[in-house]
Formats: structure tokens, sequence, C-alpha cells
């Protein structure tokens, strides 16, 4: 804690000195974000200098100074392996000017009047908070500077600053930031709309290869993941649930579970009726189940085994996915339930093609899989909850709480720990507010830890799906019409999360006579945002079926693509609930596919041996241009080895970390070839039938490939990577399986048995 | 019942079921949080720690198993020369993502390079299969068993 007497006394008595904020977060148009720069009153309040050394002095919610100049630096999101916690705190610190050694960074407390959202998805983190990041560290510097010139009685335009320290240009005079933080805590913090920021040239943080904050502890196993978390008076509980998704409990021998070694209580729990969440179309209620609650978490594991219950297994207990494809099969034939676009005459062109190319994609549920399982720490006391866990969006855990608990907001506390990995699953707040309500219950605080089994079998999963395209060719190979009969899941024309398809979906807008419709299986799973949502599905759908009409038209795939979008065009985006969204830019598009071709070989790729072929693809998603290309080999079995990727990107004109870019891209591709070799959610009885990674593989070591990877730095504000670089691995790598035996997957997972020779 | 194990040189005396596996000792009882529960069958890799030297899932280790043979987890490793080398590798060229698999990537490799100081990609393969990492950061670790090893970073299988 900061000591509030060494709080300055205008902040203590209250004098609001409050800077509004209104930072156009992307130039150009980008993400239009309000909020309150804190002042200090608010950061002190805050827990804000928890960790930073004596009396450390607080410059606004991101920044304290030590007297020993030791700068603590507030990390605003979450860090689920984006690198998050390191690049906002490196983007902070350039423009405060304070040398990389000198700086520590700890996760901002929860507190979105204060920061704004604090949520890790859609890679919105670095488009959104770019800007307003470099503005409080720049605030920070002009009140050192200020407090600096105010010491010397200097004017501030003769002082610069460097590494830390303030100087004098005329006289040469010298003071550290720990020197001068006393003083400048008290300078009133100045305009933030016209705070001088610095020239990129000058960048020595912003664009430097820095290791991940958290690493040395990471190596040496330390305790930071919201698993590790131990409160006083703890116990660890296991939720045992229905295996068919809203399944009602009907009764259970809970008499038997409480006599097992180690066991405190068991009870059933009656799922509270708090919506779905967290947004509109996102199916993530909870559901009834058994709480186990024991003295280590093993014992009540063990004592789970022991359960037995009887399940009401509800509407879905008749489901299987071997069936939809036949479902599928129906709905194509009829027209969309919901048309999504229309554009020209897409019947009468394609009556009018010289070539008609039609194919069907198909595409499975998947689930996240982050390596920790859910969990979440949670001690009910007094009508109040505070818990520990690791969650990509605090503010969807404590929303469920509240609601399942019937308390109030404010009288929930959430203390975000890193998290090991999220890839959306953690943007859901389902066991956040388990955990809560099993504290409850039980009068303890208690970890809830799930298995494995329970992540696999109690997802919200990226929704399946299957696209029945139709595209027409005229004479010279070009395209003329294009349709997509997309049979999505859902509830008549209410579709599931992240089963859509948009309008302005590629080829649209670029093909003159073009439908889209959708139609919808029911569902009977929850569904919810996986890594590059949507865009993870149906890039390999639409690229995939690509690079078969390029093939159909005689043409180079690539160059296929490049001719498609045509002329240098900037697209106004459509209105979107984030606020106004950057143009899509054909030319940063065709920008990325051309140095592909160069980095990749592409014009060499006619050489290489039989049964080794390469493939590309490009996508746009999460403000991200990215085309990719892999080189696989297929062998007299049907088994593929994905030999190499090469991915070029196009971010923006600045990379905030390029040890941590190229990570995230080089596992953002691998990841992607992981779903396409081996991810695949099957649904029996109802129920998901997979238990454990035996039965739903991930890519290992033997089966990861070299990742090229390259930046284009385009004139355009920097945006996030966590997202975009998965997409086109997918296609590119069917494409690739195309070229290398002659056979199209339409189908994922990849089977080995359609591609034996 | 009881059972004295010893772990980075101490030993330590728990009451515990015999079928308790380690790794739900190490955790909840010792309050060692560095190995990782990630799969309870073996499969994942994040709770590998060395018993007598061999990388092992402690996971599916009941304590009773385990005897006079002396345990290393990722809180001792720094503390031998080989796994040193392997963290500051790891440092060096910023391999971890989220970082969870990474104590138990950190106990494989090391127990490679005990076994291997010089390792080839197909011994690094063969190696460290058993450990998942979701955030893939494969290329990395190798990359970083290699550093530990003194040999060049280049991937042989990068044609």
């Amino acid at each position: 804690m900061v000591p509030t007497n060494s709080l300055p006394t205008d902040a203590a008595d209250g004098v609001s000195r409050r800077a509004f904020l209104v930072a156009t977060a992307a130039a150009g148009g980008g993400l239009l974000l309000d909020f309150t720069l804190p002042t200090v009153a608010d950061a002190a309040s805050a827990k804000a200098g928890a960790s930073a050394a004596g009396s450390a002095q607080v410059l606004n919610a991101y920044v304290n100074i030590a007297p020993d100049g030791a700068c603590t630096i507030f990390a605003k999101n979450p860090e689920i392996g984006q690198g998050i916690k390191t690049s906002f705190a490196q983007i902070i610190a350039e423009e405060l000017d304070v040398a990389w050694k000198d700086v520590r960074v700890e996760n901002a407390p929860v507190d979105p009047k204060k920061y704004g959202a604090q949520f890790a998805g859609g890679s919105f983190s670095i488009p959104s908070n770019y800007e307003t990041l470099r503005r409080a560290g720049a605030a920070g510097r002009a009140m050192l500077v200020q407090a600096a010139a105010k010491s010397w009685g200097a004017k501030p335009e003769d002082c610069s600053t460097s590494d830390g320290v303030v100087t004098h240009k005329p006289s040469g005079k010298t003071m550290t930031y720990g020197q001068l933080a006393q003083k400048a805590a008290a300078v009133p913090p100045p305009d933030m709309k016209t705070v001088a920021l610095k020239d990129q040239k000058d960048f020595k943080i912003i664009g430097k290869a820095i290791g991940g904050v958290d690493s040395a502890k990471i190596v040496q196993g330390q305790p930071i993941f919201g698993i590790d978390v131990t409160v006083p008076g703890m116990k660890y509980a296991v939720f045992e649930r229905a295996p068919v998704y809203g399944g009602k409990l009907v009764k259970a021998n809970l008499e038997a579970l409480k006599s097992l070694p180690g066991v405190v209580d068991a009870f059933e729990v009656k799922a509270p009726d708090v919506g779905n969440g967290p947004w509109p179309g996102m199916q993530m209620s909870l559901v009834d189940g058994v709480a186990i609650v024991a003295n280590t978490w093993y014992q009540a594991n063990k004592a789970a085994e022991s359960l037995e219950a009887q399940w009401d297994e509800g509407p879905h207990k008749g489901v299987n996915s071997d069936d939809w494809f036949k479902q599928a099969d129906a709905l194509a034939q009829k027209d969309p339930a919901k048309n999504v676009v229309t554009n020209g005459d897409p019947k009468g062109a394609m009556k009018g093609a010289a070539t008609v190319v039609k194919a069907t994609y198909h595409y499975p549920f998947l689930s996240h899989q982050p390596l920790e399982p859910m969990n979440c720490t949670a001690s009910y006391k007094d009508g109040k909850v505070e818990v520990w866990a690791p969650t990509q969006f605090p503010g969807t855990g404590s929303g469920m709480i509240s609601k399942a608990l019937g308390i109030a907001p404010d009288a929930i506390t959430v203390n975000v720990t890193r998290s090991g990995a999220g890839f959306g699953r953690r943007l859901a707040g389902d066991y956040m507010a388990q955990a809560a309500i099993i504290s409850k219950q039980a009068g303890v605080p208690v970890k809830l830890l799930w298995t494995r089994k329970q992540d696999l079998q109690h997802d919200m999963y990226r929704p399946g799906g299957f696209h029945y395209f139709t595209a027409g060719l005229d004479k010279d190979g070009k395209l003329v019409a294009f349709t997509d009969h997309m049979i999505t899941f859902g509830e008549g024309t209410k579709f599931t999360d992240s089963g859509t398809i948009a309008p302005n979906e590629f080829p649209a807008r670029f093909v003159p006579n073009l439908e889209y419709g959708m139609s919808a299986i029911p569902i009977s799973v929850p569904t919810g945002p996986m890594r590059a949502p949507g865009s993870n599905a149906l890039a390999y759908a639409f690229q995939g079926f690509l690079d078969e009409v390029a093939h159909a038209a005689n043409k180079d795939p690539l160059q296929f693509q490049i001719e498609l979008y045509g002329e240098d065009k900037v697209f106004t985006a459509p209105p979107s609930p984030f606020g106004k969204q950057p143009p899509f830019d054909t030319s940063r598009m065709k920008g990325v596919l051309k140095e592909l071709g160069e980095k990749c070989g592409w014009d060499k790729r006619t050489s290489l041996p039989k049964g080794t072929g390469m493939g590309i693809a490009c996508y746009y998603s999460h403000l991200g241009y990215f085309a990719e290309a892999v080189k696989a080999t297929v062998d007299s079995e049907g088994g593929v080895k994905v030999d190499k990727v090469w991915v070029v990107g196009d971010v923006g004109n600045q990379i905030v970390n390029p040890s941590g870019a190229i990570n995230q891209v080089q596992g953002a591709a691998i990841d992607g070839i992981s779903q396409a070799l081996h991810g695949g959610i099957k649904i029996k009885n109802g129920a998901v039938v997979q238990t454990n990674f035996h039965d739903y593989p991930l890519l290992r070591m033997n089966e990861a490939p070299p990742v090229e990877v390259y930046f284009r730095h385009t004139e355009n504000p920097p945006t996030g990577l966590g997202e975009p670089a998965l997409p086109p691995v997918v296609p590119a790598l069917v494409n690739a399986i195309f070229a290398a035996t002659g056979k199209r997957v339409r189908k994922l997972p990849i089977d080995p048995l359609q591609l034996k020779a | 019942m009881s059972y004295t194990i010893t772990i980075n040189g101490k030993p330590q005396t728990v009451d515990v079921d015999g079928d308790t596996p380690l790794l739900w000792v190490l955790r909840d009882v010792l309050d060692m949080k560095g190995p990782k529960f990630g799969c309870g069958l073996g499969l994942c890799g994040c709770c590998t720690v060395h018993i007598d030297g061999t990388a092992r899932r402690a996971c599916v280790t009941p304590i009773s198993a385990i005897g006079s043979r002396p345990v290393t987890t990722i809180e001792g490793i720094g503390e031998t020369e080989t796994g040193k080398k392997v963290q500051a590798a790891w440092l060096d060229l910023d391999v971890m993502q989220c970082g969870y698999c990474q104590a138990g990537q950190i106990m494989s490799a090391t127990a490679l390079l005990n076994q291997k100081p010089k390792p080839t990609d197909k011994d690094i393969d063969d190696a460290m299969s058993g450990n998942i990492c979701r955030c893939a950061t494969y290329t990395r670790i190798r990359a970083a068993i290699k550093q530990a090893a003194g040999l060049p970073t280049t991937d042989s299988r990068d044609v």
C-alpha cells in the first residue's frame, strides 16, 4: 500500500484534478475511447502502490516512482500469455522516458472506472490502449519536467529527459525521477489531449525485444497462476455436472459422499438463473450440479468418483454430431432461413457463367483447452465475495456472481491472476460464479478446480459449420458470381455466438453477383469466442474454396487473390459495438500477399518433390492483414507432415515488442495447424465424448514445423496480434495438401484415410 | 500414512493416503506450486519432475511408489548446473507465452540434456513430445534446448 501520508495534501482533501481524456486510440479513425485519467487519490485508494518501495509517489493510475528511482508501472489488462503485461509497460515506460531496468510491472486492480475496459479479447488491447497509455506515460514525464523546472526556476521547455533523469539543458543541471517524484506528484496533470508525445523514430523501449516481465518467476516455478492461489482456511472443491448440457439434478448420494476421507461437505447446487453471458447470443448459463468440498483437491476429486447422481438430461439428450451432416444437406436444399447479403444477380450470373464450381466445406466444434484448467478461489463472507481468478474478463465473472448471489457488484472483489492461457475460454465467468456459490454454501473459502474432462465437456465451444458454395467464372476465368449457404447452429434465425457470417465476408464487395445466407441446426451446447472467433472457421472454408476456384480458372492462386482485390481501395468499416473501426485497405492485403510470394519461394513450388506441395491463403481479422504459406508432405498412408510455414503480417507501423510478436504469430500458426490436424469435438447422446488429451489431441513438439515470420510496417496505427495470424494457416495447409496430392480437404479435422494414395 | 521423501535435497514427511499422486502432495500438502496440474493422466507433462534423475509425471506417480529415490522439482532445478543453463536459455530466448507448461518443459529439457548433452532435433522430438505447450512455443523451446547445450539454435529441419 502507498502510505497515505505520502500523498500530496490537495489530493487528500478531495480536490478533484480529474483530467478527462478523450483519446482516439487509433489515429485516422480508430477505436474511440473515453475514460477518465485517475487522480492521485483514486489511484492510491485502488491499492495502486502495493509493491512499490518506500514512499513511492503516485503520478497517475499507471505510474508510481520511488525515491530510489524505481518505477512501478501498472498493466491494466489480464495477462493470458499474449504478453500484454510487458508490452503495456513498454508503451508507458517509453513516453515516461525511464530506463527499462528501473521498471517493475504490477497488475492494475480491476476498476473500469479508473482504467476503462479491462479484458483480454478480440486483439483489442493494443489498438484500444496504445495511444492512451502513451499519453499516460507522457503525462507522468511532463509532471516530472514541471517539478524539475520549478526547482531550478527554469522553463520546462529548456529541460530534456532520458532514462529517468531530467536535464536543464542551458546549465547542464540534472535531477533523477526519484528525486523529483514527490514534487511531481503535486503537479497538476497536463491536458491529455495536447501532452507532447515522442516521435516514433526516437523510441528506445517500444519496438525493442524485451522478455516477459514474469518470466523469471515462471522458470523458477513461483506461484503466480490462479491455480496456485491459497487463502487462509481454504478448502478444495470439485463440481460435477450432468454430462448433457442443461441437465437437471434429480438426486445424488450426498450422505455417502460426506463420509469419504477428507470430505467436509457435499451438496446440491441448483443453477441460479443468471441469463446467458457475457453478451447477447453467447450461451453460457450456469448449470445444476453437485459440489464436493474436501481438505485437499485430490480427496475431493477422488470422492467425486463415488458420486451416484440421477440427472434429468433434458431436451438435448438425443443429439449426435454424426447426424449433422444429413441435417445440413437437408437444410441446404431449401432457401436460407436468413439472407445475409445479395449483391447483383447471383442466380442469373451463375446461369451465364462459363464454369461453375461447387463444393461443401465442413469444420467441427472445437474446445479451447488452455492448459491451466478452469479454476477460481472464492471467499464469501457477510454478503461480500472476494475471488482470485485466472480470467480474461473479470467483469463477466463479477456480473455473474452478482446475479447468482443477489449481491451488489461493489460487494465483489476480483483479483486477476496470471492465466495459464485463455484462447477465449476465460471470457466467460461460469467457473467464477460456481466458486462463489460453493463458498457461500460451504461457509468457507474454496478453491474450485475443474478436471481436464470437465474442461472438455463443459466448454463454450467454437461452433462447427457447413458451407455450400457455388462460384461462377466467365470465359476469361474471372469470378463473376459467388454464393454461400452457411449451415450453422442456433434456433431458427437466432444464430449461435461465433457461428455467423457477415455481409462483407470476403469475397463480398469484390464479386459483382454474390449472395450469402444462413440456416441453423438446433444448438445443444454453449458456444463462444475462440481465438479469432468466426474467422478461424470462415478462413478455412472461404480460402479453401477460393483456391479451388483459382485452379478452376487455371490461375495461380496467389495471383488470383491479388487480382480479386483489384485496385487499391479503402472501405469504411461497418458500425461496430466497439466504436469506430479502421477501414479495410486492399493495398495492405495485396502487400502481404506479394511479400509472401517472395519470402516463401512461391515461384519455385512446382519443383518440389512428389508428395510435397505448397499452399497459400490470406485473411483479414482483428484489424490485422495476414498472408501465409504452408509446405506440407503427405505420405502413402495419408499422414500429413507440415514442413514449414511462412507468415507475412501487417499490423501497422509499430510492433511494440518484436520478441513477443513473433512468439504470438508462431504460436498462432501452430495452433491453427493443431486444429486442422486434430481438432474436433464429438457429441453422442447429447454429451461430449472426449475426456482428455488422448482423444482430444493437441499438437506436440514432434509435429511443430518451423515458422518464418515477417511484418510489413505500413503507415497505419498499431493493432493487435493475439488472433489474426491464426485463420489463414488452416486453408494454407489444406491448399498445400491439394498441391501435394490433388485431393481437397473439405472436412476438418484432416483425415489421413481420405488422403491415402 | 506417513511417508518421508527427499525433495530438492531435503527430507519431507507427509501424512497422506498411499495412492495420493506426488503432484498433489507437492502442491496441496507441501505448498510447492511449481509442478502444474494439466490432465491428471500423464498426457500433458505440466507436472514433470525428476525422480532419481529421470523425468516423471507427478500426476500419475503415487507417493507410495517413490521410496528413497530423490525427487527434484522446478523449485530446485536451478540448483543444478544443467537446470541453471536451461532456465537461462529460456529467459534469453523469451520462450514463454502463458508459461503454464514451462516448468514441465524445463524439467523434461533438463533431463534430456543430462542424458544427451548434445541432442539432435530427433532427440528433442523424442524427449519433449510428452509435454504439450498449448500456446505452441515449440519453436523457441527447441532453440532454447540447443542454446543450453551450446549448440547453434538453427533448426536442422528447416530446409
